[in-house]
């Protein structure tokens, strides 16, 4: 087969590409290299359009035992001799065709990226969006996206503890699917994705090889249109019960002291890990390709190279140690063969039937080495002259306001999850301390020590939208303010860029201003940038999802007793708004969902008021001043207010601020403000301890009434009613169609 | 006494079960793999725990693979001596599956997975707030069969609400009379969908497991003496 500049095309590379691919060859390359250079130079593997600005974000720190990027995920020194590893990832393209495969296999493949490393895996979160959920399509996807994550999750048996789930017209196409693990390791237990000492062998392991989730790589870094529903083969097919043998075949393995390296196979398999892989040791590879545990017979070079069949790794062992390796994974039932080895050259060559098929050197596959890298241009985009035209004095203040909350308590974004999160294992390892006593960000105890995690994953992506630059700095603050509200300390971060098609020159602005705000704020909060991922194309012929910028972030608490709910404890305690009340009423869920105002600013925010209001905070709940915690966010006091009394069905009578509009103060999600409650005989010593920080009485909290300014708006129970039951009055038509079809 | 822990490939409550016994209630504890025939080192005021999970994938039927195992042939033997099984969620499934318990676990009625905390009550009435983590759950058998579990004291826990009452609305996956948990005749098989290991920590904020955990396995002496 001649290979030519249309061949390059047709695998979405550019003529630029194929002519730098010839220079860097210095002849034409075969069909299997061009195939290679394809996957490796795919957006998804080689961040193309992102590094030069991933770059300028802050991504060191003195806690961290890996550099950014450098291995398959982050990792950070947590004391007692123990690393977290941690990171998220995206599956917004396959989920968006094959919902239930689609995120069952985003779930497999970060908890790989964790294990890889030698950590095991102790908790999982998941963000997503998706259209409105009144449509039949966002009901699919939500009832695919769901039970694929819990199938995957649930069987592997990591529990997932948290996350968020926002809706919003502009996923209606493209939805969002972004997964998070998090593990713990001992220190001089982990294992580096590099293949070292020439002469070692490289072995397979995991699953057989098929021609599922070919060209995925390449499939994620471009725009979803009609043509692509017809590209299901690009969705992989994952196996729970396979990686959950892998996960405790690898971590015995690792104890055998015969791992020289070791590397997951996810986008752009096999040639994906060997690259890397050799790449990092500054080593080549000889592989047989022939000796690849195939499931499908006459697979052809290039299938096996970019084949993304899950449940895989590439291990290079000590040569001689061979059967040490092999009789773990013989335990385990899991097939392992050696399929090639180190080499010094730098040169991957690979084989079939003893002819070689490709060879190319590793170094020109890599980010970092000869992949390119481009600068995109940008400018502001024109709707946000509109935003800028907002005045909160042309709207109204509505006269019946308890009927609003009303609406607004139900709206999907807002409403309980229950329906969601119910379908997860969110207990197994019983380490997850917020079933019982819920908390702004789950608390996750870490066995054997006194430590927990607190752990997060936030982007309000419509303030995004709003504004890039601030939108980005509130992701951040608020991920903080999380982990501080639950009593734990900020650590680290690690991002899920999901954005439009970056030849889009107002999409890209968006992104540059996102990594600005984000930066910024990760410096402000000490909370260096691990690790992450980046999503372009989320994009269809009617335009960009809102940019989304999502942040995970992992938070320390020394000792698990020092963790801080959000529940109220007792009738008669007082409750306290941390933060200055605004007159703010911009981007938030009551202004665009229920007075159906779309474009305005975002909330206000100030970084070092931020900054402020969180070390305050820490301190309060390390002396114990406060006895619940819960910040301000979508939707306002008011819906968190409900939220803090529904755990032991507590009310709350409180006063407004005169002195802001009624619905800013109710519903408003004006930032850095956080609600506490303090028991009645505390009140002097917390009074003293806030000193001159602005904060407010607002009210008390009840046996069950709702009280604003004196009115009476019902009970607690008949809030937590609508707040529970809003999501599966929506989904009836879903589950009904869903018992048929299992009939 | 002592407790084995049976770990089969895709079992993923086996340490969860042996955290909340050695830690949590300072117990012995012996992992047991698979695919070994051993259990010698068992008697028979000892007990085998068949831990929840996802055994061989789960793949036919809930248990249906796992039952076939080689030590599972040791552990029916053992059982049919008059040692003590207890199998919880997965395990519970195992023990229908190798006909160590009547009945079935079938998918749950609403078609979907489900965990969270949910009240029982053992057959004095004592309530306790218990997670559940299941998809197929749906204890089912005929009413013969029911009528006799009924009639010999062996339903040992039903699915009721916060107050004791056992309704259709406390009941997380339409298992038939409300049964979250049985034994058999000889009372030395205990099965139940619910995860008592999940609920023995005060870090956790949840200890009502504990009781369960000594009221049905330990001899009353070890039982009183935890107490």
């Amino acid at each position: 087969m001649e290979v030519t500049v249309k061949t390059a095309e047709q695998l979405r590379l550019t003529a630029a590409e194929f002519e730098l691919i010839k220079e860097k060859l210095g002849r034409v390359p075969n069909f299997n290299e061009l195939c290679a250079f394809s996957g490796m130079w795919s957006e998804h593997c080689s961040y193309k359009n992102s590094i030069k600005w991933l770059k300028t974000l802050p991504r060191e720190g003195a806690k961290m035992l890996v550099k950014a990027g450098e291995e398959n995920a982050g990792l950070m020194d947590i004391g007692d001799g123990l690393g977290v590893v941690f990171k998220i990832e995206s599956h917004n393209h396959p989920s968006a065709i094959e919902p239930f495969q689609g995120a069952a296999t985003g779930v497999g493949g970060i908890h790989r990226d964790i294990f890889t490393m030698g950590a095991r895996p102790i908790a999982a979160l998941n963000s997503l969006r998706f259209g409105k959920l009144e449509e039949d399509k966002t009901q699919h996807l939500l009832a695919g996206v769901v039970h694929g994550i819990g199938h995957y999750g649930n069987c592997f048996g990591v529990p997932t503890v948290g996350g968020e789930i926002y809706f919003d017209p502009c996923y209606h196409t493209n939805p969002l699917v972004n997964a998070m693990s998090v593990g713990i390791v001992k220190a001089g237990e982990t294992v580096s994705a590099t293949a070292e000492g020439i002469g070692n062998p490289v072995m397979f392991v995991g699953s057989a090889t098929g021609k599922d989730g070919i060209g995925g790589a390449s499939f994620a870094s471009a725009d979803i249109t009609a043509e692509s529903t017809g590209e299901l083969p690009a969705v992989q097919v994952g196996d729970p019960f396979q990686e959950k043998k892998l996960l405790e075949a690898c971590l015995e393995v690792i104890q055998t002291g015969a791992v020289v390296g070791m590397q997951d196979m996810g986008a752009a398999g096999i040639i994906c890990s060997t690259a890397e892989m050799s790449a990092k040791g500054g080593t080549g590879m000889r592989i047989d390709l022939d000796k690849v545990p195939t499931r499908q017979a006459h697979m052809k070079t290039w299938e096996l190279l970019l084949s993304e069949s899950q449940e895989r790794m590439l291990l290079v062992a000590e040569k001689g140690r061979e059967q040490e390796v092999k009789a773990v994974f013989d335990k385990w039932d899991l097939p392992c063969s050696v399929i090639g080895e180190v080499t010094g050259d730098g040169i991957l060559n690979f084989y079939m039937q003893g002819e070689l098929e490709a060879s190319i050197p590793a170094h020109e596959l890599v980010l970092g080495g000869g992949a390119p890298q481009y600068d995109r241009e940008y400018r502001e985009p024109a709707y946000l002259q509109e935003i800028k035209a907002y005045n909160i004095e042309n709207i109204p203040v509505p006269e019946n306001l308890r009927s609003i909350a009303d609406r607004l308590i139900q709206l999907p974004t807002i409403a309980s999850k229950h329906w969601i999160y119910d379908q997860y294992d969110s207990m197994v390892g019983t380490a997850n301390a917020s079933t019982n006593a819920p908390s702004d960000a789950p608390v996750v105890s870490i066995k054997g020590t006194k430590k927990a995690l607190a752990i997060t994953t936030d982007c309000n992506s419509r303030y995004v939208y709003a504004d890039p630059y601030k939108g980005a700095m509130i992701a951040v603050s608020e991920a903080a303010r999380n982990i501080v509200c639950s009593g734990g300390q900020p650590l680290g971060v690690t991002n899920c860029l999901n954005f439009g098609n970056p030849f889009d020159p107002e999409v890209y602005y968006q992104f540059v201003q996102a990594i600005k705000g984000m930066g910024e704020a990760c410096i402000k909060f000490d909370t260096p940038v691990t690790g992450g991922n980046v999503s372009f194309y989320n994009q269809n012929p009617d335009g960009p999802v809102n940019p989304t910028p999502t942040i995970g972030m992992v938070g320390l608490l020394e000792d698990i007793n020092d963790k801080m709910t959000l529940d109220f404890k007792e009738e008669g305690d007082l409750l306290y708004l941390l933060g200055s009340s605004r007159n703010d009423i911009s981007s938030s869920e009551y202004l665009y969902k229920v007075l159906g105002v779309s474009k305005s600013p975002a909330p206000y925010f100030d970084l070092a008021e931020e900054w402020a209001l969180q070390q305050k905070l820490a301190g309060l709940i390390r002396n114990k001043n406060v006895n619940a915690v819960h910040d301000i966010s979508e939707g306002g006091l008011f819906i968190m207010l409900c939220e803090c009394g529904f755990n032991r069905e507590l009310g709350f009578s409180i006063r407004t601020n005169q002195s802001v509009r009624k619905d800013a103060f109710l519903f408003g999600e004006s930032q850095s403000r956080v609600l506490v409650t303090v028991p009645a005989s505390k009140v002097s010593e917390f009074e003293n301890a806030m000193g001159a920080f602005p904060c407010e009485k607002i009210g008390v909290v009840t046996s069950g009434e709702v009280l604003i300014d004196g009115e009476d708006w019902g009970s607690i129970d008949h809030w937590k009613e609508k707040y529970d039951h809003a999501i599966e009055n929506y989904l009836i038509k879903e589950e009904a169609g869903s018992a048929l079809a299992s009939i | 006494m002592k407790f084995g822990v049976v770990v089969f490939p895709g079992s993923n409550c086996d340490r969860d079960m042996f955290d909340a016994l050695s830690q949590d209630m300072n117990q012995e504890v012996i992992m047991l793999w698979h695919k070994d025939r051993d259990l010698s080192m068992f008697a028979k005021e000892d007990c085998i725990i068949l831990p929840g999970g996802f055994s061989y994938g789960d793949y036919l039927r809930c248990g249906a693979i796992a039952r076939f195992s080689p030590l599972m042939q040791s552990v029916i033997d053992f059982a049919h001596q008059g040692g003590k099984v207890f199998g919880v969620c997965n395990g519970f499934q195992i023990l229908c599956e190798s006909h160590l318990l009547p009945g079935a676990l079938l998918r749950n009625s609403h078609q979907k997975f489900v965990c969270k905390n949910v009240f029982l009550k053992d057959t004095d009435n004592n309530i306790f707030k218990i997670p559940v983590a299941h998809g197929e759950g749906r204890f089912y058998a005929d009413e013969k069969t029911l009528d006799d579990l009924e009639d010999g004291g062996q339903v040992i826990f039903r699915y009721c609400d916060e107050k004791g009452q056992v309704t259709d609305a406390s009941n997380p996956n339409g298992a038939i009379r409300n049964i979250a948990g049985i034994c058999n005749v000889n009372r030395n098989v205990f099965g139940m969908m619910p995860h008592p290991e999940r609920a023995t920590s005060e870090v956790l904020g949840n200890t009502d497991g504990r009781k369960i955990l000594k009221d049905l396995l330990m001899s009353e002496e070890l039982a009183n003496h935890l107490a």
